[in-house]
């Protein structure tokens, strides 16, 4: 019990004088930022629609009972689906977000920022348009994660480098837009949220590098015929130095939800800046240097590397469990401010039909079984049971599918009102809840589905098959049969949040929503300066980098076999 | 910084968790040898046929080494080669496979047995054999159309159902 702590808890536990701002003062973000955080809405949620449906039809293909019309592939719609919800929706939402959120907390951006931020939003749909019309001729199915040595068509690539391209230019827009607060405010702790947006989009920067070199250097000069061959290993190690990292850019938005959002929203404080801040820059220094966890059973690295990347995997670890304690630490606060008592009682205080609140409070309850799913994963050699088995996407659905988007939506449902000068009625808010308990529900069968078949062997990325009449097949088809269901009651509940988006789009009533921004605790003591020196954490950074990669990128230049040719097998 | 007692407690539990699993998977890797397939052994993939051991896939019994049985195991868009395979139960056997185009799995589908098979490289891994069955080796590697249809089977047997 966070009150039995007589430091803190007297201090924070009271609230001084009235913490809620009052109607009409509300802080805004400026309304040509808006505009741009706007645009970015309309293509997630798209994103959404479609992708979502594209779920749907591969839990449909995949229970045997259905079977795709007019020559549509599986792969085909698992490669829309992977591109438009892992790709598209995240990078959309997130840039939208943290334009809003930059805006909100350090101040409108200026003009050139702004047009920074248009470039960079037409440069990202540019290239989506670009992605997705090769998906759509059938030249690109790849999957989101596109190995070589398949290999699409070059306007594939060079439509995602653009997806890339334009998201830098976003990011260097929001830390510009920092810069510019911190050079006008010397001394002062900056914004928090800003300062989490700067760290993402660092973060963002460093990382996507590895995937910017494989596409420019190999998969463009090769898909375009320029050269003959390519190292197959190579591409896959710097894919992976950026796609894990990926999953950390797609889940701090959601940390930035949780860590000054949602405390905000239960009439609670932030339970210590510097803790947050602490825990954004660990995210940075270990997000990274731990992409070989995704190459355990591939041969050409050795062992001792892939055992150091999952030491390092397991530090990325420390900041989430800073997270998870802030976060039930503020709700035990609030809980017990609003008059629980004993050891539950502060846990029935809590707003559980606000579905600012409720929604991302679904996200958090299934990171618990996803973080300690991942731990599984990244564990060197029992990654052997579970590696390429649909354990994994079970794995992930709980992490991004859930604690990440249900975070997404459930802040999507204040800031559309609050862009569009529009409210989220009662009977709205109530759709939300549903609209978060559908998922969870749906979420809970079919990850839970996906587990169990994964270690009972079957393999993820894979269409309906009996593998020969084999026995262990037959046993992953009743599972799959769950998985349906799980994903009928997923698309449900998407057709209740599009319903919902668009309303708070187009037709609900004009008002004031707030953007939700909690302050700090007083007790928690003022910030370190070295929380924001970027130069030392910076630092550390690029030497973890060089400490995990060097040896193992020299290996695999040094002993690698004559490179491989394209393949088109779809 | 401020760090609540309580928040102390927490991390210090949470981290000294965590070591003690890296310790656990750490011992078992480097003191018992439990390491996942960590090959060096890089081949010409259009030439696999060519080379030893790929020209004779197939269930080989070897003398003198540290494993009874060798398994040797050609990938490629969508099949393996040998279809079958049939060892007797409680061997120690090495696998050792590689693909002739893409990028394909090898998962003995309910075991630890799981390696990525990459062209250009010959993957490994030595194991024991312990239970009797028909286990399914699936290919979960995306590969192509026929990905799916991608399988071989290994039989585990008692020992005199091999002899016959």
């Amino acid at each position: 019990m966070i009150t039995a702590n007589k430091e803190v808890g007297k201090k924070t536990l009271l609230p001084k004088g009235n913490s809620h701002e009052t109607k009409g003062n509300l802080i805004k973000v400026d309304s040509k930022d808006a505009k741009l955080a706007l645009a970015h809405i309309y293509v997630a949620f798209t994103a959404l629609l479609i992708g979502g449906l594209a779920g749907l039809l591969q839990v449909f293909v995949r229970s045997g009972a259905f079977e795709l019309p007019f020559g549509i592939g599986y792969y085909q719609v698992l490669t829309v689906h992977g591109v438009l919800l892992g790709l598209i929706l995240t990078t959309y939402f997130i840039m939208g977000f943290q334009i809003a959120a930059v805006s909100r907390t350090a101040g409108a951006l200026s003009s050139t920022q702004r047009k920074l931020g248009w470039i960079g939003f037409w440069l990202m749909t540019i290239g989506t348009i670009a992605a997705a019309s090769m998906v759509l001729l059938n030249e690109a199915s790849v999957l989101y994660t596109f190995y070589a040595p398949l290999q699409a068509h070059w306007i594939f690539y060079a439509g995602l480098a653009l997806v890339v391209v334009g998201s830098w230019i976003e990011g260097i827009a929001q830390i510009m837009r920092y810069a510019q607060w911190r050079k006008q405010n010397k001394g002062l702790t900056s914004p928090l949220l800003a300062f989490m947006a700067v760290v993402n989009n660092l973060m963002w920067f460093v990382a996507s590098l590895g995937v910017a070199i494989e596409v420019l250097f190999q998969l463009l000069p090769w898909s375009l015929g320029l050269v003959d061959r390519i190292d197959v290993l190579l591409s896959r190690t710097l894919f992976w130095y950026f796609g894990h990292a990926l999953v950390y850019f797609w889940l701090l938005p959601a940390y930035m939800i949780w860590y000054v959002v949602v405390p905000k929203v239960i009439g609670g404080k932030l339970f210590s800046d510097s803790l947050a801040r602490l825990s954004f820059m660990l995210f940075l220094l270990f997000s990274i240097p731990v992409g070989v966890h995704h190459q355990l059973t591939e041969p050409g690295i050795d062992g001792f590397w892939k055992f150091l990347q999952v030491v390092l995997t397991f530090f990325v670890i420390v900041p989430s469990l800073m997270t998870a304690f802030s976060m039930f630490a503020t709700f035990e606060l609030r809980g017990r401010e609003l008059g629980g008592k004993g050891i539950v009682g502060w846990f029935k205080q809590l707003p559980w039909k606000d579905s600012r609140f409720l929604v991302p409070f679904i996200g958090m309850v299934a990171f618990i079984p996803g973080g300690a799913g991942g731990i599984v994963n990244a564990s060197y050699q029992m990654n052997q049971l579970i590696h390429n088995t649909i354990w994994v996407t079970g794995h992930f659905h709980l992490t991004i599918a859930t604690a990440v988007v249900l975070t997404y939506f459930g802040a999507a449902f204040w800031l559309i009102p609050h862009i569009t000068g529009r409210t989220l009625t009662g009977r709205m808010n109530s759709l939300a809840n549903i609209a978060g308990i559908l998922w969870g529900v749906g979420m809970f069968i079919m990850s839970g589905a996906m587990h169990v078949a994964g270690l009972l062997g079957a393999p993820r990325r894979s269409e309906y098959s009996t593998y020969g009449g084999s026995e262990q097949a037959a046993e992953w088809i009743s599972y799959q049969l769950a998985q349906a269901i799980g994903g009928t009651i997923l698309f449900i509940s998407i057709l209740f949040i599009i319903g919902i988006v668009i309303n708070l789009l187009w037709f609900a009533p004009k008002g004031e929503e707030e953007f939700p921004v909690a302050e700090a605790t007083e007790g928690s003591g003022k910030t370190p300066a070295i929380l924001e020196n970027f130069k030392v954490w910076g630092v550390i950074l690029v030497a973890l980098i060089l400490i995990a990669y060097t040896f193992p990128i020299f290996e695999i230049l040094d002993n690698s076999p004559a490179g491989s040719k394209g393949f088109k097998l779809w | 910084m401020h760090i609540h007692k309580y928040e102390k407690w927490w991390l210090i539990f949470g981290t000294t968790t965590l070591i003690s699993f890296l310790i656990i998977i750490g011992v078992s890797a480097f003191h018992a040898g439990a390491h996942p397939n960590n090959s060096k052994w890089t081949i010409d993939y259009e030439k696999v046929d060519e080379i030893s051991p790929f020209d004779n896939p197939g269930v080989h019994k070897v003398e003198g080494k540290d494993w009874e049985y060798e398994v040797v195991l050609v990938a490629s868009a969508f099949s393996y080669n040998p279809p079958e395979i049939k060892i007797p139960v409680g061997s120690k056997v090495r696998f050792i496979a590689t693909t002739k185009d893409v990028i394909h799995g090898f998962e003995v589908a309910g075991t630890n047995i799981n390696m990525m098979l990459e062209p250009g490289y010959v993957s490994e891994l030595v194991t024991t054999v312990d239970k009797v069955g028909e286990f399914t080796i699936v290919c979960n590697e995306y590969c192509g159309v026929g990905h799916a249809m991608m399988y071989s089977t290994l039989k585990v047997v008692e020992d005199d159902d091999n002899s016959k």
